[in-house]
């Protein structure tokens, strides 16, 4: 037992933990606050595997920025609770066993037939320097100059898409 | 003895994680913890990227950052959805005055 596997317990158990209580929750508030705290904890899970650029990104962009937004839709809607409704019967145990064959199966994939017994013992050091990072950027900026630019395109056209969807048109406040 | 965490546990981890979105996804009624379940499998999507990336970046001394960047175009991509997402739940809460997903049988507001 190193002191990377005992991390990389109390991050996993925390992880699981935290989906799980996204999933039972009542309270949506309760839910986003649970999905931050998973989200730091995957976070803590790329700086182990000798990413820091994207650990950070992941702390501002999903726990911060997304979050935020998720909070403020909840509170806007309150949405917090939402009354006791008649839904399908066999819904929730038809979908926790469809759920149980995907866990087997993907698990069974990975454990069984894929062998994967790579360890990640190459060293992070190569990794976790100014000089990877500063790869990262170069590699960003010229091969991946194309997606790049795309994707800034894409985050404009959500952000049209957002603003013109919760528009209100011209004499729908009248109603 | 740096880091002695096997591949497969990462991998491992990554598929929990999406499971419990899929189920998320699949029991809740509240379309907004639906999308939260949505964010939770992207992000062991991610988890699953990043473990091969650094299983397989650095070959003879070389680093190869593909991965990573990859990863970072998937965040871009939820951030995307995440906006447009949010902004047809508001629009449906508007119209239909509830956001039971149960409600949202018709298309037809």
């Amino acid at each position: 037992m190193n002191f990377t596997l005992i991390l990389f317990i109390v991050l996993a158990v925390v992880a699981v933990l935290s989906a799980l209580g996204l999933l039972v929750s009542r309270n949506a508030v309760y839910a986003a606050l649970f999905l931050v705290l998973n989200f730091a904890a995957v976070a803590v899970f790329y700086l182990l595997l000798g990413a820091p650029f994207i650990a950070i990104v992941q702390v501002t962009v999903y726990a911060g920025a997304i979050m935020v937004l998720f909070l403020f839709v909840i509170m806007l809607l309150g949405a917090e609770k939402l009354p006791k409704a008649q839904g399908l019967p066999w819904q929730r145990p038809l979908a926790i066993g469809l759920v149980a064959v995907l866990a087997a199966e993907a698990l069974f994939l990975l454990f069984q037939r894929l062998q994967l017994t790579t360890s990640l013992t190459n060293p992070s050091a190569e990794l976790n320097s100014v000089e990877a990072l500063k790869l990262l950027g170069t590699t960003l900026f010229s091969d991946y100059l194309l997606p790049f630019e795309v994707t800034s395109i894409l985050l404009l056209v959500a952000m049209i898409g957002a603003i013109v969807l919760t528009k209100k048109e011209k004499g729908e406040a009248e109603q | 003895m740096t880091n002695m965490v096997p591949l497969s546990y990462y991998l491992g981890i990554s598929a929990v994680l999406f499971v419990m979105g899929a189920l998320g996804v699949l029991i809740r009624r509240n379309p907004l913890i639906i999308f939260m379940s949505i964010e939770l499998m992207l992000n062991s999507a991610n988890l699953a990227f990043l473990a091969f990336a650094r299983g397989f970046s650095v070959t003879n001394g070389a680093v190869n950052l593909s991965g990573q960047i990859f990863v970072f175009f998937v965040m871009t991509v939820a951030a995307a959805e995440v906006a447009v997402g949010l902004a047809l739940i508001v629009v449906i809460f508007r119209t239909k005055h509830s956001i039971d997903v149960d409600l949202m049988s018709s298309l037809k507001g």
